[in-house]
């Protein structure tokens, strides 16, 4: 008998959409108003606390919906957007710098979908209001730096060896030195060559030698001073009170900065282009902390407190700036222990080594030094920073150092790789610069979403009045497919992690109604002409399935291949437009062959028919 | 119900004199605007500042253009946008200033008149940054009709496969076009509705070359001329439906989805009939002109419906 569907073959279909459905169906419960309240290192998140949270909520007049602890941090839900911000500001004030405050819009899904898994749509900024900053590392003064850090390198290491050279200098991307005869000239080559692995040294006539970078080693600088940043970026992003920041980068020397739910961008901007800087301090051992901490801080020194909060009492002579620092790597000692390599120029070898002759045995303290905004603002409006500084680490000298040193004694590799980055961080040895921002205010972006939703509801509807008007009872049949249709895209877009929902999205989605109607409108035609041709009204359905088959299918292909492209090419707008475009194409093609196909057998199946309404 | 109710072929290929004039014509049309007129190219593109705001009442352009000269903005373009409460402020990129804070400080500018003005939007793209997406876009397009090319050939005909090519440059340029002559912005989500249009036309013309091979295979009597007529035909209902339920769908986008969305509305709207008329005269008409013939279309193996879909051992 034709058309008949096995039984498996509805439940299967059954299935699908009833799973995209399910977790589609987040979407339909909003959102609520919210504020998170995550710890900094030194606090806790506890039951207490949440006492406190209540009673500074209480005591503002503030009402609240609920208050959860759960990953890590406090979620305490709101019933508006003015309880959201009044709320915001009470906690911050009361909780101190030790926690983060932030506002965000908590996802009001019931519990037994959430544990499934089941989360909304991520809304794009442009949806749900915030900054995108676009921020390039200035490679050019990256390479500049590393440049002339090798030039005082080789005047130094020439100089230490007692090799004579007559000139050492920066030409282009290279250094190159001049020497007075060939003898020296070999000497200092081989010299040069057992030392410096990564760079390439070449003669050139005239008694000159040219230093020149490996492209690996290019590439790693480059590659360092984006990933120096990006660590840096983290940090001052978690001061902004950002509930879902993203920080990404893109390309070969960009950082993407996410900051949904911003307004203040001024703000934004002048805290992530702060700067930061390291110390090297040595430890005051002639005199007693606790007196220090008791008041009588002796003159020459000061207190610090390291990452516990255990306060160090330091010299306040700076031994030497992080600036010198050229780079720091985490890694294991002879004994498997973990260290940090630590390389400095030649300008801080030689301070280094003065330093440390006289202090062989003694404890030295790294000092990390970040300027935080305190929230307020001078007279001409612009934030005040304020230097904040703690101990990062504390090694015993065991030689006289020079440019290059090691740190040992810490905990465990992750500290070692924490503190390297840190180290990096305090050379600072990258600026950036933003290349594109783009701010939408919460007005927009709710106004962008209702103009969205009507675009698409009015679209949907056009579409579903004119199918059932043309193909009548099959029209409605069309109808069913792209009703789950959407449903399919929603579900899908919800399930994939990285799938953000964006205004050209929403296009997409109004475009991909439109178009998938076309594999039915495909189908029905044939079907149509069968009949024409005067097949019986079941040879009519088989056949126009079968031969419409390979034509959408490479329709559909070759539409989808565009998508690719545009996915794989275009940035921002371009790419929500081409995800949904895709995963519309990919659910349109079952929704409209398979789906339409196990509902037409089931109704039209395997009876004996004399006309179908088509 | 039908839209149309053919017992005959129509003789499409009779019109193909006119059908190529009309669409010289326009291309060449086209083209000379992009060289006189150029693209009015959108921020994306250019790099600058732009600030969207909304004024709680009918805002005073003329009042805020002189506020914005008053504080060393002279350059600045205010227009409304959507409605008369909201206004849109470009600014080209200058040098001197940092350009990430101009946003800021016309937005404390217009604040400072004492008037209630909301912060709808702040873009700034620096110039390096829109000289590459350009570049991308551009780019992005060319390798998109290179890999249909390829597809179609693979699937196909070479004939074809050129054919339906030319038929998308063709929709790219007239869309474009219109762009230039009517000045128009072109930002980044006109970009994405071209390379929309591509999808399109493309999604049609495919559907009409099916149609000419099943037929060039099924139909043993008369010439390429009269079978790519009948195919025309044939899948006449089918063009003009999904055209029709496009268009419903872009009038919705167009009237319905707000100011930002305009310009992709357009283009698409414009993209959509273009394709439409392009799948029928552009793309068979190539095909037929580079001589296709039954003998190219035949498939290698037993003849049958679909069975380039599943080759045999």
């Amino acid at each position: 008998m034709l058309n008949k569907t096995p039984l498996w073959k509805y439940i299967m279909v059954l299935m699908v959409v009833a799973v995209c459905a399910l977790y589609a169906s987040p979407n339909l419960y909003g959102e609520d108003y919210a504020v998170q309240i995550s710890a900094g290192r030194d606090a806790v998140l506890d039951l207490p606390l949440i006492d406190k949270v209540n009673q500074d909520l209480a005591d503002a007049g503030i009402e609240k919906k609920s208050i959860v602890l759960e990953d890590e941090q406090i979620l305490v839900r709101l019933y508006d957007d003015s309880a959201q911000r009044l709320a915001n500001e009470t906690l911050a004030k009361s909780l101190g710098k030790d926690y983060t405050v932030a506002m965000n819009l908590a996802p009001d899904t019931p519990e037994w979908l959430d544990s499934l898994g089941g989360t909304p749509m991520k809304l794009g900024l442009d949806l749900r209001g915030g900054v995108h900053f676009l921020m390039e590392v200035d490679m050019n003064s990256v390479i500049t730096k590393s440049l002339t850090d090798m030039e005082g390198d080789f005047k130094t290491s020439l100089r230490e060896e007692k090799i004579r050279y007559s000139r050492v200098s920066i030409v282009d991307e290279s250094v190159q030195i001049r020497f007075r005869d060939q003898d020296t000239l070999d000497k200092a080559e081989f010299f040069l060559k057992n030392r410096n692995r990564d760079i390439t040294l070449v003669e050139q006539g005239d008694l000159v030698l040219v230093a020149k970078m490996s492209e690996q080693k290019l590439s790693e600088i480059r590659d360092y001073a984006v990933k120096q940043n990006i660590t840096i970026m983290r940090n001052r992003v978690n001061q902004l009170g950002v509930a879902e920041p993203l920080i990404q980068r893109q390309g070969a020397d960009r950082i993407v900065v996410q900051l949904p739910g911003i307004q203040d961008t001024a703000r934004a901007k002048e805290i992530l282009n702060a700067t930061a800087t390291l110390e090297f301090k040595m430890l005051d051992q002639e005199h007693d902390i606790r007196d220090a901490l008791n008041g009588r801080i002796p003159p020459g020194s000061e207190i610090v407190e390291d990452q516990q909060g255990v306060p160090q009492l330091l010299l306040k002579k700076v031994m030497l700036e992080g600036s010198h620092i050229i780079d720091a790597n985490a890694g294991v000692d002879e004994y498997g222990m973990p260290k940090v390599s630590i390389s400095l120029d030649s300008a801080g070898g030689s301070k280094m080594s003065l330093a440390t002759k006289g202090n062989i045995g003694n404890p030295m303290a790294t000092v990390f030094i970040e300027y935080k905004a305190t929230g307020e603002k001078n007279e001409k409006g612009k934030l005040i920073f304020v230097p904040e500084r703690e101990v990062v680490s504390v090694a015993t000298i065991r030689a006289q150092l020079g440019s290059r040193f090691e740190i040992t004694g810490l905990d465990s590799p992750k500290e070692a790789r924490d503190l390297s980055l840190l180290l990096r961080a305090g050379a600072l040895i990258a600026p950036i610069t933003i290349v594109e921002e783009r701010t939408v205010g919460p007005s927009l972006g709710q106004e962008n979403i209702d103009l969205g939703m009507q675009a698409i509801i009015w679209g949907f509807a056009l579409v579903l009045a004119f199918m059932l008007f043309y193909y009548r009872s099959f029209g409605v049949v069309a109808n069913l497919a792209l009703a789950a249709n959407l449903v399919m895209i929603v579900g899908v877009m919800s399930m994939i992690p990285g799938a953000t929902l964006t205004l050209p999205g929403m296009a997409g989605i109004v475009l991909t109604v439109g178009m998938a109607v076309d594999a039915n409108v495909l189908i029905f035609e044939r079907i149509r002409e069968e009949i024409r041709e005067g097949r019986s009204p079941q040879q009519a359905i088989h056949y126009g399935y079968d031969s419409a088959f390979s034509t959408i299918l490479d329709a559909n292909i070759t539409t989808f291949i565009a998508a690719i492209i545009l996915f794989a090419v275009g940035t921002g707008p371009i790419k929500g437009f081409s995800i949904t475009l895709m995963i519309g194409i990919a659910t349109s093609m079952f929704t409209a062959i398979i789906l339409t196909r196990v509902i037409v057998n089931g109704v039209w199946g395997g009876k004996r028919l004399q006309k179908l309404s088509i | 119900m039908r839209f149309f109710k053919l017992k005959e072929s129509i003789d499409f290929m009779s019109m193909r004199i006119p059908a190529m004039i009309i669409s010289g014509i326009l291309i060449i049309g086209s083209l000379v605007s992009l060289g006189v007129n150029q693209l009015n190219w959108g921020l994306d593109f250019t790099g600058g500042t732009l600030i969207e705001v909304g004024y709680d009442k009918p805002a005073q352009l003329e009042q805020i253009r002189l506020q914005l000269e008053a504080a060393d903005f002279g350059d600045a373009v205010v227009q409304n946008f959507g409605s008369s409460e909201d206004v849109l402020i470009r600014l080209a990129p200058r040098d001197g200033v940092k350009a990430q804070e101009v946003g800021d400080q016309v937005l404390s500018t217009l604040r400072s008149s004492g008037d209630n003005v909301d912060m709808r939007r702040i873009e700034f793209v620096g110039p390096n940054v829109g000289e590459e997406l350009a570049e991308q876009g551009g780019l992005a397009m060319l390798v998109a009709l290179i890999c249909i090319l390829i597809y179609v050939a693979m699937r196909f005909e070479w004939r074809f496969a050129l054919g339906s090519v030319i038929a998308l440059a063709h929709d790219v340029i007239l869309t474009l076009g219109l762009f230039s002559v009517l000045q128009l912005e072109f930002d980044l989500t006109v970009m994405a509705a071209v390379l929309a249009v591509i999808g399109y036309s493309l999604n049609d013309t495919i559907v009409v070359s099916d149609r000419i091979r099943e037929n060039f295979r099924k139909i043993r009597k008369g010439g390429p001329e009269e079978i790519i007529n009948t195919s025309l035909t044939q899948t006449l209902n089918r063009t003009i439906i999904t055209s029709l339920t496009t268009i419903l769908v872009l009038m919705a986008l167009f009237y319905k989805g707000g100011a930002l969305i305009h310009g992709f509305a357009t283009a698409l709207l414009f993209g959509v009939i273009i394709g439409t008329y392009s799948s029928i005269y552009v793309a068979s008409l190539v095909a037929l002109m580079l001589g296709i013939s039954r003998e190219d279309l035949m498939p290698t193996v037993v003849e049958k419906e679909g069975a380039d879909l599943d080759p045999l051992p």
